[in-house]
């Protein structure tokens, strides 16, 4: 098994730099905006892999409030996949609020505006990064089950935060992909953004599942502890 | 003989006469809210015009400030002689604890805004060029919406460490839709320029949707071990 780590490291690395090569050299240079267009090959992809990762988090959190009576071994697992998906979900989040400005600055003159795609993601880094908090400040078992409680509030937020804010402003780029039928990628440009995505999900499956085995080790070095404390105060009444 | 008491009015009558003898909540959330009224007032100075535009989102500022003071308090005055512990053994459905505390913070906070509310108008010059009567419909959906997370995320962080910390910190997030919604929706019927229907829609969608789930979960939170 611990080859395929490393089969996978070498893999993902290979896809980063195969597709950056792709976004950076292979595909054509955009006629209005010029270079700069070319974050959209990575902001694209953090985007969706934000929502990817959340929806992890989301159904992991389903799955652990489901089975932590009658499945305590697969609530445990689906719980550290929860921890892990909302991590990766704000890390992935996080690149795209940054990338965000740094087009935005160049190409509409101003670094941010409270428009609904923006407003959406911010609110989405701020309801995760509460649930990061809340797994932080409560301590012990309970704190999974509240974890997943507010995970499942959050996710549920997420579409009325959308349309709320989208009935709020709107100034964020129509849909480029899926979007009507003036919008659209040049065909030349699709191989970037698609191997873009590829290389940017096998990254965030590896970081996620690293993350995912240390929580599991974590919950086992903790069950192990409580059961050494359980023997040792045998022993002394003993 | 204990399956159908009527639980929700009894937990909504216990709570009533608490806060009936002790007034904590209703106190301190209108003490409150003024201060931030004022505060508001002197730190803008605003003219007539600019204090209608402003006047709906202070309002809800002030109320949702204010009552997370007092929803901090609901359930630690239950954790005092492991009353919640209690509660938990109790045959009584845990959705019909959740319902009362929610409908008894509704009323305090629905006391402190119809107290509040003509302070506001002569601190603020109000007087609504729109349709007035709409925000006695908006600000209840809005304050249902505040005080149906803010009772449902108080139980689930009054266990955690720095509770009264924690609860601002997962309520603000979860509300910034309802409060986008009641901000806007009270300041197109202040300033008479647009039309608040869709944001009592969304405001009245938000209500149903996390009450619902709020019903459906509280069980799990109340007895999270």
């Amino acid at each position: 098994m611990k080859i395929l780590r490393w089969v996978w490291l070498a893999l993902t690395l290979g896809l980063l730099g195969y597709a950056f090569h792709q976004g950076m050299y292979v595909a054509p240079t955009e006629a209005t905006m010029g270079d700069i267009q070319r974050i959209f090959y990575y902001h694209f992809p953090s985007a969706m892999l934000t929502f990817l990762f959340f929806f992890i988090s989301f159904v992991a959190s389903i799955v652990y409030l489901a089975s932590r009576r009658n499945n305590p071994q697969r609530a445990l697992s689906a719980d550290a996949a929860a921890l892990a998906g909302a991590e990766m979900g704000v890390i992935f989040c996080t690149v795209v609020l940054i990338q965000g400005p740094l087009w935005a600055r160049p190409v509409w003159g101003i670094w941010w505006t409270w428009d609904a795609r923006l407003t959406t993601t911010l609110l989405l880094w701020l309801i995760y990064t509460s649930y990061l908090l809340l797994r932080r400040f409560a301590a012990g078992p309970q704190m999974q089950t509240l974890a997943a409680v507010l995970a499942i509030f959050g996710y549920l937020d997420v579409p009325i935060v959308y349309f709320s804010t989208r009935w709020w402003r709107t100034q964020h780029p129509a849909p480029v992909i899926g979007g009507d039928a003036n919008s659209g990628l040049d065909p030349a440009m699709w191989p970037a953004v698609l191997w873009n995505l590829a290389a940017w999900l096998a990254w965030g499956i590896m970081i996620a599942g690293w993350r995912y085995s240390i929580e599991r080790r974590r919950q086992i070095a903790e069950q192990h502890a409580a059961l050494h404390a359980l023997e040792a105060s045998l022993e002394v009444t003993l | 003989m204990l399956k159908n008491r009527p639980y929700l009015l009894i937990h909504l009558v216990k709570d009533l006469r608490l806060e009936w003898r002790s007034k904590d909540a209703i106190n301190s959330m209108l003490f409150f809210s003024l201060l931030v009224v004022v505060l508001f007032s002197l730190a803008f100075d605003p003219t007539a015009a600019i204090s209608r535009q402003i006047a709906g989102g202070i309002l809800c500022v002030a109320t949702l400030f204010a009552s997370v003071t007092a929803l901090n308090q609901a359930w630690t005055r239950e954790l005092r002689n492991q009353v919640l512990d209690a509660q938990r053994m109790a045959p009584a459905p845990p959705a019909s604890l959740f319902l009362a505390k929610v409908i008894a913070n509704f009323l305090f906070v629905t006391v402190v805004q119809i107290i509040l509310a003509p302070l506001f108008a002569i601190f603020y010059n109000l007087h609504p060029v729109g349709q007035g009567w709409l925000l006695a419909l908006v600000v209840p959906l809005g304050t249902w919406a505040l005080v149906v997370n803010g009772t449902f995320f108080a139980a689930l962080s009054v266990r955690a460490r720095n509770r009264e910390l924690l609860l601002p910190l997962l309520l603000f997030p979860i509300f910034i839709p309802a409060l986008l919604g009641m901000v806007e929706a009270s300041t197109s019927i202040l300033v008479g320029d647009a039309e608040p229907r869709l944001w009592i829609q969304l405001l009245a969608g938000y209500d149903v949707i996390f009450t619902t789930v709020g019903l459906l979960l509280f069980g799990t939170v109340l007895d999270a071990e």
